[in-house]
């Protein structure tokens, strides 16, 4: 496979969250406006590059038995990096997404990736993985956050377009399930149609 | 009466699925039967009781005597990973019947953001049942756990019985699945969003 093709397919083909429907729970919980998506998506993003390059360097070397445990623990130290690094350059972010960022540990996708690919992979192309998927991941949080926002608020990345107050249950935990569900169906819409 | 609150409070009002968002991966992927949506529901409240209450006191007498707070996301994680493993051995020797019941929705707990969400809640997020806000103590800590699996254990059981008539009916070709499963899951939420204000 080349290395484009890595790349691509983590966003269209085996996009974690419109055709795996992975990682549910930060999708629906942080997207009530395009830029918290879009940095829940980030984080996601450099949490799944730097899991899969360390887990794909030392695959090798742990045990069978142990390995869901050990790459839990390398996760889990990672996202822990990130919490720290957003905590101090950017804590109203880190503020808002709360719970959600240490919950990237339990993220089906993470753990997921690490089994699926990295642990059977070179550490060049497990990195390749780990940035297509986060950027499908992070397209797809954007996307949500965008619509989201856009019906709940009137607003786009925080430039308020429409006058008024907007239609509150797209903010609130309804509007999420309901957005998410009709993307989906967009997304397979769309891409039955061109294969 | 604050014992009280907490239980309302996370059954209905904050539901830990329809309003928390924690929980949702098991919520879409086993709840096609009520049977099968049970036996999550005892599996998920076994489970989040008893890593709350390791998780709480590993918290407060181990890494903040020790300093090591920063160690908190790992540390939780690796106990919760531990005591499935261990409560699947249990299992196993003292009740093969439960085992049975229980046994496959088991290893799908650890990665759960439902009991690794309220284990981390309970010791960072400051309540206000009852006036001032404060953190929970143990018997609290654990009640809110307990509470939160039923609440997960409502949501999931009514969405299973939803669920079950929705395979009867006609759906259109490009919502099968889980995108009829989410609309679901969206009116449903705005049904628990009546019980807001409540508390």
């Amino acid at each position: 496979m080349s290395k484009l093709n890595i790349i691509t397919r983590g966003i269209i083909k085996d996009n974690p969250t419109f055709v795996l429907l992975l990682g549910m729970c930060p999708t629906l919980g942080t997207t009530t406006s395009a830029i918290n998506g879009m940095s829940m998506g980030l984080a996601t993003m450099c949490v799944l590059i730097l899991s899969n390059i360390v887990i794909s360097a030392v695959a090798k070397f742990i045990p069978d038995k142990v390995r869901i445990p050990s790459y839990i623990v390398i996760i889990a130290t990672f996202v822990t990096v990130v919490q720290f690094v957003m905590q101090a350059y950017l804590p109203s972010l880190y503020e808002t997404l709360g719970l959600f960022i240490p919950l990237i540990v339990v993220n089906c996708i993470v753990l997921g990736r690490a089994e699926a690919f990295a642990n059977k992979n070179g550490v060049i192309d497990s990195a390749l993985d780990g940035v297509g998927i986060g950027l499908g991941f992070t397209i797809a949080l954007t996307l949500l956050g965008f619509v989201r926002e856009l019906l709940g608020s009137g607003s786009i990345f925080g430039i308020k377009l429409i006058e008024g107050d907007g239609m509150l249950a797209f903010v609130l935990a309804p509007g999420a399930f309901i957005a998410l569900a009709y993307l989906i169906v967009l997304f397979r819409k769309i891409t039955t149609k061109k294969s | 009466m604050e014992y009280v609150l907490i239980i309302i409070s996370a059954v209905f009002v904050n539901n830990i699925l329809l309003s928390q968002f924690l929980g949702v991966c098991p919520f879409l992927g086993v709840s096609n039967k009520v049977s099968t949506a049970v036996g999550m529901t005892g599996a998920v409240t076994f489970v989040m009781a008893l890593a709350t209450l390791i998780t709480y006191l590993l918290q407060y007498y181990v890494l903040v005597p020790l300093h090591l707070e920063f160690l908190q996301t790992v540390s939780f994680i690796l106990v919760i990973a531990a005591l499935v493993q261990m409560v699947e051995i249990v299992l196993k020797k003292i009740s093969p019947s439960l085992y049975q019941a229980l046994g496959i929705f088991l290893p799908l707990i650890t990665t759960n953001c439902a009991v690794l969400g309220v284990a981390i809640l309970v010791v960072t997020k400051e309540f206000t049942f009852g006036g001032a806000a404060h953190y929970l103590n143990l018997g609290q800590s654990v009640t809110y756990a307990v509470a939160s699996a039923i609440g997960f254990g409502v949501a999931m059981i009514i969405f299973a019985g939803l669920r079950e008539q929705l395979d009867l009916n006609d759906v259109p070709k490009s919502f099968k699945g889980v995108p009829i499963a989410l609309v679901t899951a969206g009116i449903l939420a705005m049904a628990f969003m009546g019980f807001s204000g409540l508390v």
